[in-house]
């Protein structure tokens, strides 16, 4: 095989990386290098360096270390049956080209990825070979994901946890059933066992409040999974559904959603389409919805047709058309749960609200200046000067609430 | 009309002592003017006012950091806006926490445009290296949009500490030496080095995370402003990746699919790992057993639970406990009563003098029954027809293990065990002989004794819970 040169095995590899959504580099320990050998710091907030026009930010090197791979799974452009070229890094490559990078500034870390190779065991070993190095021959401090292998021995995820900020294994299939379809090697059953061992090693790892010495940090920005949107036929409400028990189990800090996207060489036995990039941003505030306005997956489902969420209107709107008799909230009065479900209000302008109510009396016009915009507001609240009389049970309401044009994809040449 | 003059575009002090001065003065806000640069005429153009005295007047801390962070907008009238602030702060001295408030809300909106802008700043600095004799530096050329960059600049040396680097803006530039940083003049572009070797790696990058199909120019555009792309070295790809896109995506969307890869065959026969369960199946041992139930599909709970849990303990033992069902702890460890539950009944065990390896822990469902709310898992309990379902796995396991004793923990359990509801407070303590021999003694669930809130009824009823395990222990 032709040995191909650094900056093609780069283009190879990201190519192969680019349909894992998670890019994420919030939410761990704070540190810096003042005092290290090194370079690198995360203070909280995770950074987006740059954005693609695909809208999607580029927060880390997202890499394979090889997108050789022994498994088949039909929705995977990396699957063994396709035909697109391979490559594979060797571990220093991998760590110059991340300190590299983030010398120059253009990443926050690394998010390292790879076919299965040989074994499991194995591809887990090199994962972790390039944290450590990077992490004890280089002193780097910056934000480090890793991909589970889930069928892996648990000893080497324990390794992972130590140098990495983040794990993450993937379930892709909501439904499943169509996981053994679609990917035969797959077991979800071995996944889900990663996913709590993992859980129970970052609690374990949480320091109880008598503790004199602090337990070694495991992966202190938890894990994440991500499922595929559109190629299993789950409707709307199983992806909740499955989302609120993934969240429940294994204390994860995000379920990603990715719109099934077409790939070069695809499987006859997928549809090939664009991908529903709309279901994937309802299914995304679903997801807030539960994870910061209180609600439930059940309730979500009420607010969808035959499982499936409302397209045109927000899944919080659809909700309250259906709930209007909990409407209209005094923004004077009402409680901060009940503020968090009006339509347009967000968790910002709720605490901002319950600040303002303590020293002012609120009218409209106030509200307005605390959200984005008054008029999908109006109808679910009263303020001191405004009653939305029949306009909460207006028949047209839906209609009203409605944006007339679909927005479209701005030019920018 | 008053004047305070200010050293520069950001002097905070010049603009404080100038404020109070001011406001000391009685100077109405339309009357007073900021000015930046040296003026001939001194502080105030009307000729100078009497010092203020010492007993100033309190401002709050949180208008401070606000000012501290306004001043750095680039608007001409932060001065004017923050003053007016200052001056209504003596009235209404709550007046920065009403936040719908015009003037407040007009701050608050620039604040956080400065912070924007200082965020930005830290993403998309590029710095490119060059080897200067004593080795090498590394340079950038920013133009913020905001004049962020004293605020921002802590933030490179904490994470670029032994790298020497410098970046240049039209506002100034910063200098990190390795140990201190440093302010200077404003620069130019050309100050600046004009390539870097390594960026040709990061384009390509840029290039190859972009996915054509999903197209969404306005989210990009948001969130990295075109004043931005003239320092981005990857922006410059942006016009051609976009232009491309739909052509990209129609082709991988019209292709035909292709032949599979004839390494494939050979791959899959190698892995090819078959838990397929099916019911003529019949476990040989208790591994099997374990293996087995991760198939199991005779009831819907393995959807949401992470793994079926069987039996632990002695292969051959005298003493099967059988609890309800698996919960949180032992649906993620894999094992019978490792959580809270599971602490109650060892310590039980103890007292009752059984030695828990002597025993074979199980439960009447292998699957964890439960309701996600949050980031919790509650508890709920199997019915009947799950039970029953489940039932095939408690049978094999009676049958390998062969105990003589079976302690029921709970309602479900004793459900399990004698296929027939019975009410736990009425036969425990009894001793129920089954048709294979084993003998049946009916006990609570520990998880039963946690919940109790009364002290004194959770302590009477956890010694007759260990009295229970005494009498069992007779008829081992």
């Amino acid at each position: 095989m032709a040995v191909l040169d650094l900056r093609r095995k780069l283009a190879v590899l990201a190519d192969a990386a680019k349909y894992d959504a998670s890019c994420a580099s919030s939410g761990t320990s704070k540190r810096d290098s003042i005092g290290g050998k090194g370079v690198g710091s995360t203070e909280g907030m995770g950074i987006c360096h740059a954005y693609t026009p695909d809208g999607r930010c580029v927060s880390l090197l997202k890499i394979l270390l090889t997108n050789f791979c022994i498994y088949d799974c039909v929705y995977c452009i990396n699957r063994a049956s396709s035909n697109v070229q391979r490559a594979r890094f060797s571990v220093d490559e991998v760590v110059e080209l991340t300190l590299n990078f983030y010398k120059r500034n253009y990443i926050e870390g690394l998010f390292l990825s790879s076919g299965i190779i040989r074994s499991g065991d194995y591809t887990m070993e090199q994962l972790v070979l390039v944290a450590k190095k990077l992490r004890e021959e280089h002193d780097f401090r910056g934000y480090i994901h890793l991909k589970l292998i889930p069928e892996a021995d648990p000893r080497l995820v324990e390794e992972a946890g130590l140098y990495a900020d983040r794990l993450s294994a993937n379930i892709e299939l909501p439904r499943d059933e169509a996981l053994k379809r679609l990917a035969p090697q797959k077991d979800v059953g071995v996944i889900k066992q990663a996913m709590g061992r993992v859980r129970l090693k970052v609690e374990a790892a949480r320091p109880a409040k008598k503790d004199r010495a602090k337990p070694p940090k495991f992966a202190p920005a938890g894990q994440s999974t991500q499922l595929i949107i559109g190629a299993d036929g789950a409707s709307d409400t199983e992806i909740v559904d499955r989302s609120a028990s993934l969240y429940a189990g294994y204390g994860l800090r995000r379920v990603y959603y990715s719109a099934f996207s077409p790939i070069p060489d695809s499987s006859s036995a997928l549809p090939l389409s664009k991908p529903p990039l709309m279901r994937e941003h309802r299914l995304y505030q679903a997801d807030w919805l539960m994870r910061f306005y209180g609600f439930s997956s059940a309730e979500i489902g009420d607010a969808a047709n035959d499982g499936m969420l409302d397209l045109a209107i927000d899944p919080k709107l659809a909700w309250a058309l259906n709930s209007r008799a909990q409407f209209p909230v005094d923004v004077n009065t009402g409680a901060r749960e009940m503020l968090l479900r009006v339509p347009g209000l967000g968790v910002k302008s709720v605490n901002r609200i319950l600040q303002v109510r303590r020293w002012r009396t609120l009218r409209l016009e106030d509200i307005g200046r605390l959200c984005r915009g008054i008029h999908k507001v109006r109808p679910f609240i009263t303020a001191l000067d405004w009653t939305p009389g029949g306009l909460t049970d207006a028949a047209d309401l839906r209609a009203r609430m409605t944006p007339s044009v679909q927005p479209v994809q701005l030019s920018l040449f | 009309m008053r004047v305070a003059t200010l050293a520069n575009e950001t002097d905070f002090d010049g603009w404080r002592a100038g404020a109070r001065a001011l406001r000391q003065a009685g100077v109405q806000p339309g009357e007073a003017v900021f000015r930046v640069g040296r003026s001939a005429s001194g502080l105030f153009d009307d000729g100078p006012l009497p010092p203020p005295p010492d007993a100033g007047f309190h401002t709050p801390r949180a208008f401070v950091d606000l000012a501290q962070a306004v001043i750095l907008h680039r608007s001409e009238d932060r001065f004017d806006l923050l003053y007016r602030l200052l001056w209504r702060l003596k009235a209404e001295p709550d007046l920065l926490r009403v936040v719908t408030d015009v003037d407040v809300a007009d701050a608050l909106e620039r604040a956080k445009n400065v912070s924007r802008a200082s965020h930005k700043m830290k993403a998309f600095v590029r710095f490119r290296r060059i080897e200067a004799a004593d080795g090498e530096r590394w340079v950038a050329w920013f133009e913020p949009a905001h004049r962020v960059l004293e605020r921002t600049a802590p933030f490179f040396a904490r994470r670029f500490p032994t790298m020497l680097w410098s970046i240049l803006t039209p506002d100034g530039s910063a200098v990190w030496d390795g140990e201190t940083l440093t302010f200077g003049p404003p620069a130019t572009r050309d100050m600046a080095p004009s390539e870097d070797e390594v960026e040709e790696f990061w384009k390509t990058y840029y290039a190859s995370t972009f996915n054509p199909a999903r197209l969404k120019l306005k989210t990009m555009q948001g969130e990295m402003p075109k004043r931005y792309w003239n320092n981005l070295p990857e922006a410059a790809l942006i016009r051609e990746l976009t232009a491309q896109s739909s052509a990209r995506t129609e082709t991988m969307v019209a292709a035909p699919a292709s032949a599979p890869n004839l390494r494939l065959a050979k791959t899959l026969s190698r892995i090819g790992r078959d838990h397929a369960f099916d019911e003529g199946f019949v476990p040989s041992t208790l591994e099997e057993l374990g293996q087995a139930v991760q198939a199991c599909r005779r009831c819907p709970l393995w959807r949401d639970a992470t793994q079926g849990v069987c039996g632990a303990g002695a292969k051959q033992a005298p003493l099967m406990i059988v609890g309800e069902q698996p919960g949180d702890q032992e649906d993620l460890a894999g094992r019978p009563f490792v959580g809270p539950a599971g602490q109650v009944l060892d310590e039980a065990l103890v007292e009752a003098g059984i030695d828990r390896e002597d025993a074979f822990v199980t439960n009447a469902v292998k699957h964890f029954k439960h309701e996600p709310r949050g980031k919790r898992r509650i508890h709920r309990t199997p019915l009947v027809s799950e039970v029953s379902a489940c039932r095939w796995w408690l049978d094999a396991e009676r049958r390998l293990v062969r105990p003589k004793v079976i302690v029921t923990l709970g309602a479900t359990a004793a459900l399990g065990v004698l296929n027939r509801k019975i009410t736990v407070t009425q036969a425990r303590g009894a001793v129920l002989t089954q048709p294979d021999g084993a003998r049946v003694v009916a006990n609570v669930h520990p998880a039963y004794l946690l919940r109790l809130p009364d002290e004194a009824a959770r302590i009477a009823e956890r010694r007759r819970f260990v009295e229970d395990l005494k009498l069992v222990r007779a008829l081992l």
